[in-house]
């Protein structure tokens, strides 16, 4: 890998659900938490990987000998890589007719990262949408972010950052004197549940959050709803005090749980984390609405 | 909608199609007794009276509009002038599983007895190919093209408002006019322009004589009638039948009953492709309907019955059999007739109206096959009837689609129309642009552009045959540069294209000759004033395209050849052929190769996207500008209607991967499957084709349901839309329905007997689809929530 350039998994062009109108979201790769229920696994990891599709295999074993490092053989029916040899060249991803071989996460440049951008202006001027930076953590790689949000902003791109909150308070701040809109991560109000389920404490985040609401930052709460974890009454109403308190956010998208994202888990070969009782029934939701909608606030629900 | 229009739509939607052989028998008994009596225009137009003077007629129960071309709803006449079905044509359709249609036995004895024996040697079918040189035969059998005029009658053509203002007396005035300005002396046609003058004068009379009998018919059921209102109701209909099509309308009721029968005597008179086409109905109706609302002599709910009633009666009408290719690449029930709504006045003012709205809600409501409405959106066009039509798009029946108005009145401007008629011109069959009421704009048949690199590839040969069927440019294996093999493809192409236009320009004039339409060239402007009839020059303008094919395929198949043997030279062009030949049965590891790794159009990718631009230069260099026999030219246009299927099935494996006699790409579409950068890729990369420079394009998009849920979902859609638009794109049309439903609907037919989807161009039931079109569809892209 190099160091010199940032590393993100995915750039999805015409994202919807991402902030307002048509946008285009970069996906940083690397994630300082460790969510139960992450639907973007392959945003964990801040390193490249390289994974192999045994599906789309047709055994035509060109990898095998293409491999420089020897990480690649035949085992009789299907390819098998020795994680410890592996270098990550990528050679076998380009060498593949079949896509069998797939990176996850790649490196570019600046300049390439914002030719993608461009590429949707007329889009973003037509509808009013704009660029999302999204993750995995995005403020984990708050250099490149930074400029990224700076050429952006050069050409008048709306500008969204979805973060985690997870990230100290200066970068954070610096970060949004080039973003137009947060949307912020809210998830657990108690601290040791927070820890027990994400793998980090949440006093910083809250931290963040407080600064964050005072500066002139336009902020968006995303609540991912998560059935047993925290869609208790009293993780919501502390969630509604807390940021009616705040006096200065006003929405909040309610994102209900899918488990969708067991293919990926698979696909990666993590250990599948999605879970079924993670599901939230309509009624949870509407009581979940309801209770923010007491402390004054306006819920938005993304599916 | 109400119990009325319940009912109607039941009739309609649940009647099977069958053939009557009422109209070749009348037709054939007239030629017998008449024919070499008068000049042809007169004969014509004689048979057409002889017609509306004896066939069937029938009015419904129920029914406020009437008229039928058929004896009843959903019985189609045939043409036996223009195409002869033989007993055994007649026996297949009847018996075969995907659109059939029922023929009774004693129509089939009177094909039998009657009809072909007279037809027989005489129909325009018959002369044309008794004519045609052997190299277009080669050609055509090989699939490189097709002809629409081998058994239907140019068409393709669309109303503009002069119906509502003027009556059959009015034109017979005009007609008579006419003829006392004709100039022996000095104008060598004179005799001519007389004949084909008479000839309208009758097919006027022919009209009046029509609706009379309806009025008859409506007097003598009224007399019989038990309930009071249904009398009122008949006692209406024979007023108004006795007033329109020999007066103006002055009503909302009267204008739709005019512009039914016009519409009558168009489809009864010859079978024109596509129909006929009211153009911009909601323009027209609106007069009507705010006149009748201030003086409070019908409400919104009655005029949308009567619009119900209107569309109706176009789903009643099936379109006629067809035969041989002709059968294979138009497999469907659809006769074309596409509503356009919104769009631009005259004067560059918006044009939508209250019937707009009307109009998508009886579509909405109905949500029959016919009649295809289209949504015309301009820059002016308000935000609120594009999210409307975006209301009705989401449902899923593959309507409205959705066109440019800006771009449609360009394409007119370029091609030299007065600003005015191209603002009132629009879109008519899929996707064809025409400036209503006032032009011919005849499609004259598919392009199969992939083929044409084929026979490139294969030194003017096709590889499924091994038949000699282009020029000799050489052998692919000795192209040393892609430069070399394109100026190849170019010698065949414009061979090709030459190849069609000569037998294109012959079937022309054979039309002119034998089988004008006078009753056509009254309502279509300048046919009265020039006395020459509409496939002869009469009307305003004169347009014939050629619809291109398989841009995706070919774009594709030459950018892995680019890719893969003149820049990586990854794999040797000998071998490549090789592969192709065996449909890659021996080497899918290359065919993985070329699947996946070659840059591909439709995903904003300038290596693919220069290609196309290319290629698309090309086709307008070969086909715009070329003469025809009226003193005007041939334009582009790029799209395939359901002919990517045929043209598929006469093509081999392909440079791009794709195996042999799949469909190729659709319309202006990207590859199935190919385009994988999501919606705005794919509009960015149609975007840069000059859409301008052709007479329309078509862009499939399909979406699932999950993405078009909310409000602001919609939204999203219409950014979408405008984006496109202001990027100059001329249509884009949306399947919304997820693979799963498609999937069912192939196992469970008879639960799915309603599920529309957007074919190219054109909407149709799902089910009555072959297997082929069914998994074209499913492999279409599906856009993914993000």
């Amino acid at each position: 890998m190099n160091s010199k350039l940032p590393t993100f998994f995915d750039i999805k062009r015409y994202a919807l659900h991402d902030g307002p109108n048509i946008r285009t979201t970069v996906f940083f790769k690397g994630c300082p938490l460790r969510c139960f229920w992450c639907h973007n696994p392959e945003g964990l990891d801040p390193s490249l990987e390289v994974v192999t599709v045994q599906e789309r295999c047709i055994g035509c074993r060109e990898c095998v000998g293409g491999c420089p490092e020897q990480a690649l053989s035949w085992k009789g029916d299907a390819i098998s890589r020795d994680e410890s040899l592996c270098s990550l060249c990528l050679n076998c991803v380009e060498i593949c007719p079949s896509l069998a071989h797939e990176a996850v996460g790649y490196q570019a440049s600046i300049e390439r990262i914002i030719g993608e951008i461009k590429k949707d202006l007329p889009f973003y001027d037509q509808s009013g949408g704009g660029v999302t930076f999204s993750g995995g953590e995005p403020l984990a790689q708050a250099d490149y972010l930074i400029e990224l949000l700076k050429r952006c902003g050069e050409l008048e791109i709306h500008r969204s950052v979805d973060t985690s909150g997870y990230a100290e308070t200066d970068r954070l701040l610096e970060v949004a004197a080039h973003t137009d809109l947060f949307l912020f991560d809210l998830k657990l109000m108690d601290s040791a549940l927070h820890e027990k389920y994400t793998g980090v404490g949440n006093e910083q985040i809250l931290q963040n959050l407080k600064v964050l609401s005072k500066s002139k930052a336009t902020i968006r709460i995303r609540f991912p709803l998560v059935g047993t974890i925290n869609d208790s009454v009293e993780n919501v109403e502390a969630m509604g005090r807390f940021l009616s308190e705040l006096g200065t956010i006003d929405d909040v998208d309610l994102l209900t749980y899918h488990d969708l994202a067991g293919a990926k888990y698979r696909k990666l070969q993590r250990p599948d984390l999605t879970d079924r009782a993670y599901t939230v029934t309509p009624d949870i939701v509407a009581r979940t609405r309801q209770l923010l909608e007491q402390h004054g606030l306006t819920v938005h629900l993304e599916r | 909608m109400n119990d009325r229009i319940a009912r109607l739509r039941k009739l309609s939607f649940e009647t099977r199609p069958s053939i009557s052989a009422e109209r070749a028998r009348l037709e054939t008994e007239f030629y017998e007794q008449h024919y070499g009596k008068h000049s042809i225009p007169v004969v014509r137009a004689l048979c057409f009276r002889h017609l509306c003077e004896h066939k069937t007629i029938y009015i419904g129960d129920d029914e406020l509009i009437v008229g039928e071309r058929g004896p009843a709803p959903k019985v189609v006449p045939t043409f036996p002038e223009l195409t002869c079905h033989s007993v055994e044509d007649l026996n297949i359709l009847n018996d075969r599983p995907m659109t059939g249609y029922q023929v009774p036995e004693e129509d089939i004895a009177v094909y039998r007895d009657k009809v072909i024996p007279y037809w027989r040697g005489r129909s325009m079918r018959e002369r044309i190919f008794s004519e045609v040189p052997e190299e277009w035969r080669a050609a055509y059998e090989a699939g490189l093209f097709t002809e629409f005029m081998e058994q239907r009658a140019p068409g393709h053509t669309a109303l503009d408002g002069a119906i509502y203002e003027q009556g059959m007396l009015d034109y017979k005035n005009q007609i008579k006019d006419r003829i006392t300005r004709l100039d022996y002396l000095d104008d060598p046609q004179a005799s001519d322009r007389y004949e084909q003058l008479k000839a309208m004068d009758i097919a006027c009379d022919a009209a009046i004589i029509f609706a009379e009998r309806h009025a008859a018919l409506a007097e003598s059921m009224a007399g019989k009638a038990v309930d009071p209102a249904r009398k009122e109701e008949l006692e209406e209909i024979a007023r108004i039948c006795r007033k329109v099509p020999a007066h103006r309308p002055d009503t909302f009721h009267e204008a739709l009953q005019m512009y039914w029968f016009v519409h009558l005597g168009t489809i009864t008179e010859l079978n024109g492709w596509d129909a006929m086409t009211p153009g911009h109905i909601d323009q027209h109706l609106q007069p009507f309907y705010e006149k009748e609302v201030a003086a409070q002599s019908l409400d919104r709910e009655g005029a949308k019955e009567l619009l119900a009633c209107l569309w109706i009666k176009v789903n009643n009408h099936t379109a006629p059999p067809k035969v041989g290719v002709t059968a294979k690449e138009s497999g469907t029930y659809n006769d074309f007739t596409q509503i356009n709504l919104g769009g631009l006045k005259g004067d560059g003012s918006d044009g939508s109206n209250d019937i707009s709205y009307l109009a998508l809600e009886v579509s909405d409501e109905l949500h029959l096959l016919q009649p295809q409405p289209s949504v015309h959106i301009s820059r002016v066009t308000p935000d609120r009837f594009l999210k409307a039509a975006g209301r009705v798009i989401r449902k899923g029946y593959g309507y409205p689609s959705v066109f440019n108005s800006d771009a449609v009145v360009m394409e007119q401007i370029r091609v030299g129309k007065s600003i005015e008629d191209a603002r009132q011109g629009g879109t008519s069959g899929c996707i064809e642009t025409g400036a209503f009421g006032k032009e011919a704009y005849i499609l004259t048949g598919y392009l199969n552009v992939p083929k044409i690199l084929e026979i490139t590839l294969n030194n003017g040969h096709d590889p499924l045959s091994g038949k000699k069927v282009g020029l000799e440019t050489g052998k692919a294996e000795q192209f040393a540069s892609f430069a070399e093999l394109y100026e190849a493809f170019e010698k065949q192409l414009d061979y090709i294209v030459g190849l069609k236009i000569r037998v294109n320009n012959y079937i022309e004039r054979m039309y002119a000759k034998y089988s004008p339409a006078p009753f056509l060239s009254v309502v279509i402007s300048d046919c009265i004033e020039k006395g020459r009839d509409y496939y002869d020059g009469g009307p305003r303008y004169n347009t014939n395209y050629i619809q291109c094919c398989g841009i995706g395929t070919v774009t594709d198949s030459l950018s892995a050849i680019n890719t893969h043997v003149f820049e990586d030279r990854r794999v040797a062009m000998a071998s490549l052929l090789d592969i192709l030949k065996t449909n890659f049965s021996k080497d899918e590891k290359l065919r993985q190769i070329l699947w996946n790794k070659t840059p591909f159009f439709g995903n904003d990718d300038e290596r693919a996207d220069t290609i196309m631009r290319r290629l698309y230069d090309s086709l307008f260099s070969a086909i715009d500008g070329r003469a025809n026999t009226k003193g005007t030219v041939y334009h582009l246009n790029m799209l395939s209607t359901t002919c990517h299927v045929y043209f598929g099935k006469m093509l081999g494996a392909t440079p791009n991967g794709r195996f042999a006699h799949l469909p190729m790409s659709d319309g202006t579409s990207p590859s199935q499957g190919c385009d994988r950068n999501g919606p705005t890729a794919v509009i960015k990369s149609l975007s840069k084709m000059d859409q301008i420079k052709s007479g329309g394009t078509l862009l499939n998009q399909r979406f699932l349901p999950s993405v078009l849920q909310s409000e602001q979902d919609l939204d999203k859609l219409c950014s979408l839309v405008r984006t496109y638009f202001s990027l100059g794109g001329h249509h884009v049309q949306f399947n919304v329905v997820d693979t799963k439903t498609l999937k069912l609907a192939q196992e469970q037919p008879d639960d799915y007997r309603n599920l529309l989807v957007r074919v190219a161009g054109y909407s149709d039931y799902f089910v009555d689809l072959d297997k082929e079109h069914q998994e074209e569809i499913i492999s279409r892209t599906e856009q993914e929530l993000v």
